[in-house]
Parts: structure tokens; C-alpha cells; sequence
């Protein structure tokens, strides 16, 4: 099962680096990547596979939900079909 | 698949335009609890709604942290209880009471049902039964009542309009030290669905299967946002922008539903595609037709941009879905829309408009607070308009009316929570008794004839 990761704020150093390690610690891994900046707004998304990962799905989102408190971005965690079901016919 | 705008959209759309799971609503098929007493009935009702539903919050809850989707409320339906009590309906408060348990014991928001289907006629158990709704309303939390009067087919049962009209009064009059509540969980049908996941409405229909998961979806922000973003746009462009809005809304709704069934061991019963408002800033079906130009809500034009909207969620959400039922098109209750609030507060919307724009969507005079000294039968007068326009119109229509007791035009209730607070609005002071009391029934509309 796979899982789409976004991460929205105002852009600083070092987001990608503490959002995919601490993605990784948590056993799941990242397949696909992208970024945009829109003037001082990062927006990234990440698709995760989580096969492996070491907790839920909804438990994960929550521990992301949290990362990005402590590090001022909003991280949100979904799974896929969420995105499927709603944007394709 | 997706692009990365798709989900920066759904992301959009849930926090900042209220999108929402309104409401997992399990049915449950209460037929097999039937025992020879009331005592013995109450206890199988409530250990099988325990059993069957145990696991729904928890399930919603999964659900919602794993889509990244709040899902509002957790409900139950059953069977309606008349038909567990015909042998004893003077004992049928305390299946009231084991179902308010059993809703407290699984920490859902609402369970409905305590309902009866008297459409062609009052039998002389649901006449009893029906006696005994505001005395449960009053002694439950949970609990919410429905009594279907009419239908298309078989025409007006106006002995239970005026039963209607005087347990309304009598609802509100026994919860009066809360603005008169009791009323706000009661509810007048005309051709009433057995699907139905929304309050205070439901109730799980006998033609139904043993347990099902119906999902209510909602989202009046994300259509009023989708709106904004084409402000010059006709009438024509803004009903496909409504239709495709619909459209994800639904599909959202779709995936938990099913999911959620087969998670609850249930049957995945339908999607019901209304756009339920919630006292929400930006959350009001109301502001959607302002946005789409009508200066204050129940202003000219309203009618007409409201059947406009009602069909395009329709026909967005029908493509969206598998299974569509319930009630299925736009609400347009008082108290809970922050919009309406504000029109009746300065006068522009009044139950005349209201009654006009039921004629054109779901589903009915909802959440309208009246003057407490308004008489019964004037209640079941309303109740009886509503049940013609039904009744003439094919549809679903309802009455949820709140005679606020020792309040009146000036005043206001205030019920908190997804029920809102409302004004109280103005009623015609003509009587209308003398039609309520000559009974009968208003025989079925001759296109109701079609076999």
C-alpha cells in the first residue's frame, strides 16, 4: 500500500532532509519525489511505499502531523486511493 | 493517476472548505429482537445494536486518519421500533431508553428510529406509540424520532399531521429549559427513504438487509470555493463547476463508505449526496447561492438557484457513485447554516420562501424555531403543506420545526453544536384548525397511478 506525504510552508533549509529521515526511520519508503517553490512556499510530495513501514497508516500520519508542528511546516499523510478516487473518473 | 495540483486541491479542500464525511450511519435491522415482552425485547434490541455497531467509532476514526478526511459523525439506524412493539406500544419508551444506552455505551453522536410508518393509516398501536415520541425525546440524549405521514402512493394521513402537530408542541414543551430540543429530534416525512443517513431522520427500512453502512458526504465550503474561483461565469459553466465539484466530493465519499462496510462486516448500502451545512463560517449552503448572485438568501431568484444547485450535485454525484440513495440534494436548514442564520436575523428569508424552496431540493422546513405559543394544529397545517409538496412533487419532504416555548418573534434559541441557534421567525396567525380536524385523508395524486 502506498501513501502520499505533502509538506506545505514557508520554505527554510533543510525540510527535505528531516521529513525523508525521519520517513525512513519509520520503515517507509519514498518512490517518488517532487518540489515546487512559489516565491517563499515549498510545497512538496512525496509517494511513500509502506509495506514495511512499522506502524499504521493513520498512526504514521499522526506522528507527521506532529513533525511538522515541531518543525513549522504542515505534513499531511494519505493514503493514495484518497487522491485516485477523487481525481480520476 | 494524480498530479501533484490533485492533492494540493484535496488538501485545500479539507482545510480550508470543510470537507467532511458527514456522517457513517449503520443500519441495523432490529426485526429478529422481537420477544413476547417489552422487557425481554428492549435487552436483545439493546445487546444486537452493541454487537453490530461496537466497532464504529473506532472504525471512523481509522478511516478519517488514514484518508487524511474528518468523518463528523458516528449514527446508528434500525428498524422503526412501532413495528418491534406492536403487541405492547404503550411499553415502547423502554426500547427508547435501551437504544439511548446502547448509543452512550458506543459513543455515537445520534441513533435514529424511534419512528413509525403511518402514511395511509394510524393503527391503533402506532396511534399509542406515536403518543409516547415527545415523553422519549424528553427522557433520552441520543435518541431521534420519525414519523412518515404521507407518500406519493398513498396519499396524506392528515390523523397523524394533527398527532404530528401536537407532539412537535408537545416535545419542545417537555425540554423547555433547553430552547425546546426535544422537537429539534423529531421529524414529519413524506415519502420518507428507508436509506436515509441523516438525522434526525433515519431509520433502517424493512425492505433492507441485515447491516448496512451508509455514508452521508458533504462539503457546501468546497462548491462555494469552486463557485469563487469563476465569478463571471454563466449560469451554465457554474452548474458544470457545481457537477464536478460534486463529483470528488462523492468519490470521497464512495472510498470511506465501502471501506468502512467491509471493515463493520456490512453491507455497503448508498452514498447520500447532500450538501449538509454545519453553523461553519464558510460551511453554509446558503452562501453558496449568494455567491452564485442572489444578494441575501430567500431574495428573488433564490428558488431558482437552489433548483440549479440541487440538480447539478445530483448529477455530479450519481456519476460518482455505485449506490446513490438517502435523501440526496441539497439541505437548507435554519440553525444550522450560518447563512440562513443571518438572513432570518434581518428578515430576508421567511417560512413562505423557505416552503418555496422545498418544492426545488431536499428536503424540507428544517430547524426552524417558531413562537412557543404557536397551536398544534397550526403546526400540522405546516406539516400538511409540506407533505402536499411531496406528496405532488415525487419527492421526499419533511418538517423539523422547533415551537420554542415562552419565546417569540425578537428571540432567539441557541441548541450549540452541529444544531446552531436560530431566530425565531414569524408564522401566519390564521387559523388553521378547522381543516386539521375534519381528518381523513388527502387521497393519492392521480399520477400515482402508474401500474
Amino acid at each position: 500500500m502506498r501513501a502520499v506525504v505533502t509538506v506545505t510552508g514557508k520554505d527554510k533549509k533543510g525540510i527535505i532532509a528531516k521529513v525523508s529521515a525521519f520517513l525512513s526511520e519509520k520503515g517507509a519508503n519514498i518512490e517518488d519525489i517532487s518540489q515546487t517553490i512559489l516565491g517563499e512556499y515549498f510545497a512538496m510530495i512525496m509517494i511513500v511505499d509502506m509495506s514495511e513501514a512499522k506502524m499504521g497508516l493513520a498512526e504514521l500520519a499522526q506522528e507527521c502531523a506532529d513533525l511538522g508542528k515541531q518543525i513549522g511546516m504542515s505534513i499531511y499523510m494519505q493514503h493514495e486511493d484518497i487522491f485516485n478516487a477523487m481525481h480520476n473518473v | 493517476m494524480f498530479s501533484n495540483n490533485d492533492v494540493l486541491e484535496t488538501i485545500a479542500m479539507v482545510q480550508e472548505e470543510h470537507l467532511d464525511i458527514r456522517t457513517i450511519t449503520m443500519g441495523i435491522s432490529l426485526l429478529g429482537c422481537i420477544r413476547d415482552s417489552a422487557e425481554e425485547t428492549a435487552q436483545r434490541v439493546y445487546d444486537l445494536v452493541c454487537k453490530k455497531a461496537e466497532n464504529i467509532v473506532r472504525t471512523a476514526a481509522d478511516l478519517s486518519g488514514e484518508y487524511g478526511i474528518p468523518i463528523v459523525n458516528k449514527r446508528v439506524s434500525v428498524t422503526p421500533v412501532s413495528l418491534l412493539c406492536a403487541a405492547f406500544p404503550e411499553k415502547a419508551p423502554l426500547i427508547g431508553k435501551a437504544l439511548d444506552d446502547a448509543a452512550a455505551t458506543l459513543g455515537i453522536d445520534f441513533l435514529g428510529g424511534y419512528s413509525a410508518l403511518v402514511h395511509k393509516a394510524t393503527a391503533d398501536y402506532e396511534r399509542v406509540f406515536i403518543r409516547t415520541i415527545p415523553e422519549v425525546l424528553a427522557s433520552t440524549k441520543r435518541l431521534c424520532s420519525s414519523v412518515n405521514v404521507g407518500s406519493t402512493k398513498s396519499g396524506i394521513n392528515m390523523e397523524a399531521v394533527k398527532l404530528m402537530g401536537e407532539a412537535f408542541k408537545e416535545a419542545a414543551f417537555l425540554t423547555k429549559d433547553a430552547d425546546g430540543i426535544g422537537a429539534a429530534k423529531l421529524v414529519a416525512f413524506c415519502n420518507a427513504v428507508e436509506d436515509n443517513p441523516f438525522m434526525a431522520g433515519a431509520f433502517h427500512g424493512v425492505g433492507e438487509a441485515d447491516v448496512v453502512v451508509n455514508v452521508g458526504v458533504s462539503g457546501p465550503g468546497v462548491v462555494k470555493s469552486a463557485l469563487e474561483k469563476i465569478p463571471e461565469a454563466d449560469l451554465t459553466e457554474a452548474a458544470e463547476m457545481i457537477k464536478r465539484t460534486a463529483f470528488k466530493i462523492t468519490r470521497a465519499g464512495q472510498l470511506v463508505a465501502k471501506e468502512a462496510a467491509k471493515r463493520l462486516n456490512a453491507q455497503f448500502g448508498i452514498v447520500d449526496l447532500s450538501l449538509a451545512p454545519t453553523p461553519a463560517m464558510g460551511d453554509s449552503v446558503a452562501q453558496i447561492l449568494e455567491e452564485l448572485g442572489v444578494e441575501t438568501v430567500g431574495g428573488h431568484g433564490t428558488t431558482a438557484a437552489l433548483a440549479m444547485l440541487n440538480d447539478a450535485v445530483k448529477k455530479g454525484g450519481v456519476m460518482a457513485s455505485s449506490r446513490v440513495g438517502g435523501l440526496s440534494g441539497a439541505f437548507i436548514p435554519v440553525s444550522e447554516d450560518i447563512g440562513m442564520i443571518r438572513a432570518a436575523e434581518k428578515g430576508a428569508i421567511t417560512l413562505d420562501k423557505l416552503e418555496a424552496m422545498t418544492c426545488v431540493c431536499s428536503v424540507g422546513l428544517d430547524m426552524i424555531a417558531i413562537p412557543g405559543d404557536t397551536p398544534a394544529t397550526t403546526i400540522a397545517a405546516m406539516i400538511a403543506d409540506e407533505a402536499a409538496i411531496g406528496m405532488i412533487n415525487n419527492k421526499t419532504t419533511a418538517v423539523r420545526i422547533i415551537p420554542a416555548p415562552g419565546k417569540t418573534v425578537g428571540d432567539q434559541v441557541s441548541f450549540g453544536g452541529l444544531l446552531g441557534r436560530a431566530p425565531i421567525m414569524a408564522v401566519h396567525n390564521c387559523d388553521s384548525s378547522r381543516l386539521i380536524n375534519r381528518g381523513g385523508n388527502i387521497p393519492a395524486p392521480i399520477h400515482s397511478f402508474k401500474n
